[in-house]
C-alpha cells in the first residue's frame, strides 16, 4: 500500500510541529527505556564483577573419603579418620581431567590446586593461614593476583610464597625475607617472600598465601593429585549449564558459584524486575501518547476521511493510513530516542573502568534494537484504536452536507 | 436512451418513534444516461438525503435502487465502495478537498486509491482535467490555498477522474459568487455535452436550474415535478 504510505507521510509532515512534539515524546520514553537498560545491566555487571569476579565460577572439590570403620564389640560403630591422609585419594587423576575441562566451551581458565591450613611463624609471631598451592603460571587464573600486586612478582616458584599486605604487616615481613610455614599435616618448610598483594578483602589479605603446587604437595604429603580444581568462565551466567556439562563429562562434583549465592541472585533478580517495571511504564507512556495524538488527529480529519471514503477508499485503506502514521512515529521516536540514549551514555566510563561513586552505566547494554522494536510495535498497537475509529467515520455526517 | 438508474418507492426515515423524521416517502425516479438534471425543492425537502442514497453513501429505509443493472440496496459495503469508485463522482458544497494535498493529487485520488499508487497515466489525465477546468496554472498548488471557485473546479475535475457514468453534485455552487458559479456550471455543461456524463445537481438557484435540461422537484418526500 504505497499510496496509503504516501498519505500517512503527508499527514505527518502537514503538521510538523505537532509531529515533532509527538516524536519527541516517544523519544523521551525510548530514552528512559535505554537509560534504564544500561543502568540495570551495568549495575548487575558491576555487582557481579565486584562479588564473583575474583572467585572460582565452578569448583570441583575433593570429597572427604569415607572414614575407616572399626567394628566395636557391643555392636557400636567406631570410626577413625587417618590424620594427614584424609584427602589423599582425591582427584588423583586430575591430570587427565584438566585437558577435558579446558576443552569445554566457555571455560576461560582452569586452576588445579592443593589447599589446606597451616601456621606461619617468624620469631615469636605466629599467624594462621590458608595455603593455596597453584601451578606456576596460573597464579592469576582465578583471582587476578597480578592486578593486586603491590610489591615483587606474583610468580610462585619453588620455595617462594606470595601473601597479602596485612599478613606481611602482622609478621613484619619484607620482600626477600624468609618465613617458616608448618602445614596441618605437620610438614614444615622455609619460604622466601617473593610478592605482596592487596585486594582490599581483609580475610584474603590477612590469611591467604600462595605457594607453588609442588611446595603444597610436600606440605600436605600428597604425592599425586590435587584437592581442588577452580574454573573460570568467559560468561559467569553460564556457570550452571557449564557445571552440568563438566559433571557429565568427568563424573566429578562440579559446583557452580550460584550454589550458595541465592541471596545475591535474588537481589540481582529484584533489581532486574524493577528495571522491567520502569521500562514497561516507559512503553505504556509511549502507547498512551501515540494513541491520544492519533485519536485527536482522527477527529480533526473526519471530513477528509469522509471525502476519501466517498471517493472509493475502503475501510482497510483508512486503517492502513492511520496505523502507518503510528508505525512511522514509533520508528522515528525510537531512532531519535536510541540516538539520544547512546549519546547520553557515551560519557560514562566503560564496563572495565567502573569507578565507585559514578553510575555503572553500561553503554553496551542499552538494548537499542529491543527499544526500537518494542516502540514500533507499541506505536502500531496504539494506532489501532484511532485507526478503527477513523475507519468507522460515516462519510455522510463527516462531510456534513 | 436507456435508463442509467432507477429508484422506486424509496423511503428514508431518520430516527424512530416520536423523533422519527420521514424525509422520503415512496419516491420514484429514473435518470437516463447523458442527462443533466437539476434537483429542486425547499430546504429540508430531502435533496441531500436523496443524493446521498443515490451515491450509495447511505442505505434507504426501504425501496429499490439499481444502477447499471446492479441492485445497490442488497450489495455489501466493500462492493458499494468499489462501485462508487468506478461509476459515481461527487461534488459537495463544503469540505471538498484534502487540504494537505495539491490540486493534482486531489484530482487523481479516485484512481490512485484504486490502483494503490499514483501512476504516470493518472497524472496525465489529472493534468488534462485541470487544464480543461481552466486551472493549468494551479496544478501543483496546495489545495488549501485555492479560492472557493477554484476548489469547486478541482472537485469537478476529481469527480470526473474515473470517467464515471454519474456525477452527483450537492449545491456545488452554493457558496460561490455568481461569476464563479456560472463558470463551474459551464464546465459541467461542457463535460455533459462532450462526454455524455450524467449529472444530477441539487440547487436552490433557479438560474442554475435553468441551465439544466431537466428539473426534478422534490416535496413531501416524493417527486412533485
Ligand atoms: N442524520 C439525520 N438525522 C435526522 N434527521 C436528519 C438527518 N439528516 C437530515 N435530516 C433531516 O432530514 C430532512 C431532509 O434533510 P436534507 O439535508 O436531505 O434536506 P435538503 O433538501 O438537502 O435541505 P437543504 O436544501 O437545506 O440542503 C431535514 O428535515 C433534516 O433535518
Ligand atoms: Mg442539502
Amino acid at each position: 500500500m504505497l499510496y496509503a504510505l504516501k498519505i500517512a507521510t503527508r499527514y505527518l509532515t502537514a503538521s510538523k510541529a505537532q509531529t515533532a512534539l509527538l516524536v519527541l515524546g516517544v523519544a523521551v520514553g525510548v530514552f528512559i527505556f535505554i537509560f534504564m537498560s544500561a543502568l540495570i545491566g551495568g549495575l548487575a555487571e558491576f555487582i557481579l564483577s565486584r562479588t564473583v569476579g575474583d572467585i572460582s565460577h565452578i569448583t570441583i572439590e575433593a570429597e572427604d573419603p569415607d572414614p575407616a570403620i572399626l567394628i566395636a564389640p557391643e555392636g557400636q560403630l567406631l570410626s577413625v579418620i587417618e590424620k594427614g591422609r584424609a584427602r589423599a585419594a582425591i582427584l588423583s587423576d586430575a591430570a587427565t581431567f584438566i585437558p577435558l575441562i579446558e576443552a569445554v566451551p566457555g571455560v576461560k581458565a582452569v586452576s588445579p590446586q592443593i589447599t589446606g591450613a597451616g601456621f606461619m611463624m617468624r620469631g615469636s609471631l605466629v599467624s594462621q593461614v590458608t595455603v593455596k598451592g597453584v601451578e606456576p603460571g596460573r597464579e592469576s587464573a582465578i583471582l587476578n593476583l597480578d592486578s593486586y600486586l603491590t610489591q615483587g612478582s606474583a610468580r610462585v616458584g619453588s620455595g617462594l610464597v606470595v601473601l597479602g599486605e596485612r599478613l606481611a604487616d602482622d609478621l613484619t615481613l619484607r620482600l626477600g625475607q624468609t618465613v617458616r610455614l608448618q602445614s596441618s599435616a605437620g610438614v614444615s618448610t622455609v619460604l622466601t617472600l617473593s610478592g605482596i598483594y592487596k585486594t582490599g578483602n581483609g580475610m584474603m589479605d590477612g590469611s591467604s598465601i600462595f605457594v607453588s603446587l609442588s611446595t603444597a604437595r610436600t606440605l600436605f604429603s600428597l604425592p599425586q593429585g590435587v584437592t581442588r580444581i577452580e574454573i573460570k568462565l568467559t560468561d559467569l551466567n553460564a556457570a550452571d549449564d557449564t557445571a552440568l556439562r563438566i559433571r557429565a563429562l568427568t563424573g566429578l562434583d562440579a559446583v557452580p558459584w550460584t550454589d550458595g549465592a541465592e541471596q545475591l541472585m535474588e537481589a540481582l533478580n529484584a533489581q532486574a524486575q524493577t528495571g522491567y517495571f520502569l521500562k514497561s511504564f516507559a512503553l505504556i507512556t509511549i502507547v498512551i501518547g501515540v494513541a491520544s495524538a492519533l485519536l485527536l488527529s482522527t477527529y480533526r480529519r473526519r471530513p477528509e476521511i469522509g471525502i476519501m471514503r466517498a471517493m472509493g477508499a475502503g475501510r482497510g485503506f483508512v486503517i492502513f493510513v492511520f496505523v502507518t502514521q503510528g508505525a512511522l512515529v514509533g520508528l522515528m521516536g525510537g531512532l531519535v530516542g536510541a540516538g539520544l540514549g547512546y549519546l547520553a551514555l557515551l560519557p560514562f566510563p566503560s564496563r572495565e573502568a567502573f569507578r565507585s561513586g559514578t553510575l555503572p552505566m553500561d553503554i553496551t547494554q542499552g538494548s537499542y534494537g529491543l527499544a526500537i522494536t518494542l516502540t514500533v510495535i507499541g506505536a502500531i498497537l496504539a494506532s489501532i484504536l484511532p485507526a478503527r475509529a477513523a475507519a468507522r467515520v460515516d462519510p455522510v455526517t463527516a462531510i456534513g452536507q | 436512451m436507456s435508463a442509467l438508474l432507477q429508484v422506486s418507492d424509496l423511503v428514508k426515515t431518520y430516527g424512530t418513534g416520536g423523533a422519527a423524521t420521514h424525509v422520503l416517502r415512496g419516491l420514484s425516479l429514473e435518470l437516463v444516461a447523458g442527462e443533466m438534471a437539476a434537483l429542486l425543492g425547499p430546504s429540508g425537502s430531502g435533496k441531500s438525503t436523496l443524493l446521498t442514497i443515490l451515491g450509495t453513501l447511505m442505505q434507504p429505509t426501504s425501496g429499490r435502487y439499481s444502477m447499471l443493472g446492479q441492485d445497490l440496496v442488497v450489495a455489501d459495503e466493500a462492493d458499494l465502495t468499489t462501485f462508487r469508485n468506478l461509476h459515481i463522482g461527487f461534488v459537495f458544497q463544503f469540505h471538498n478537498l484534502l487540504p494537505d494535498f495539491t490540486a493534482l493529487e486531489n484530482v487523481i485520488f479516485p484512481t490512485a486509491v484504486r490502483e494503490g499508487r499514483e501512476t504516470a497515466s493518472a497524472r496525465a489525465r489529472g493534468r488534462d482535467l485541470l487544464t480543461r477546468m481552466g486551472l493549468a496554472d494551479r496544478i501543483n498548488f496546495p489545495s488549501a490555498n485555492l479560492s472557493g471557485g477554484q476548489k469547486q473546479r478541482v472537485a469537478v475535475a476529481r469527480a470526473l477522474m474515473n470517467q464515471p457514468e454519474l456525477v452527483l453534485a450537492d449545491e456545488p455552487t452554493g457558496n460561490l459568487d455568481r461569476e464563479s458559479a456560472a463558470q463551474v456550471m459551464e464546465l459541467i455543461a461542457e463535460i455533459n455535452r462532450d462526454e455524455g456524463t450524467t449529472f444530477l445537481i441539487s440547487t436552490h438557484d433557479e438560474k442554475i436550474a435553468a441551465l439544466c435540461r431537466r428539473q426534478i422537484v422534490v416535496g413531501d418526500g416524493v417527486v412533485t415535478g
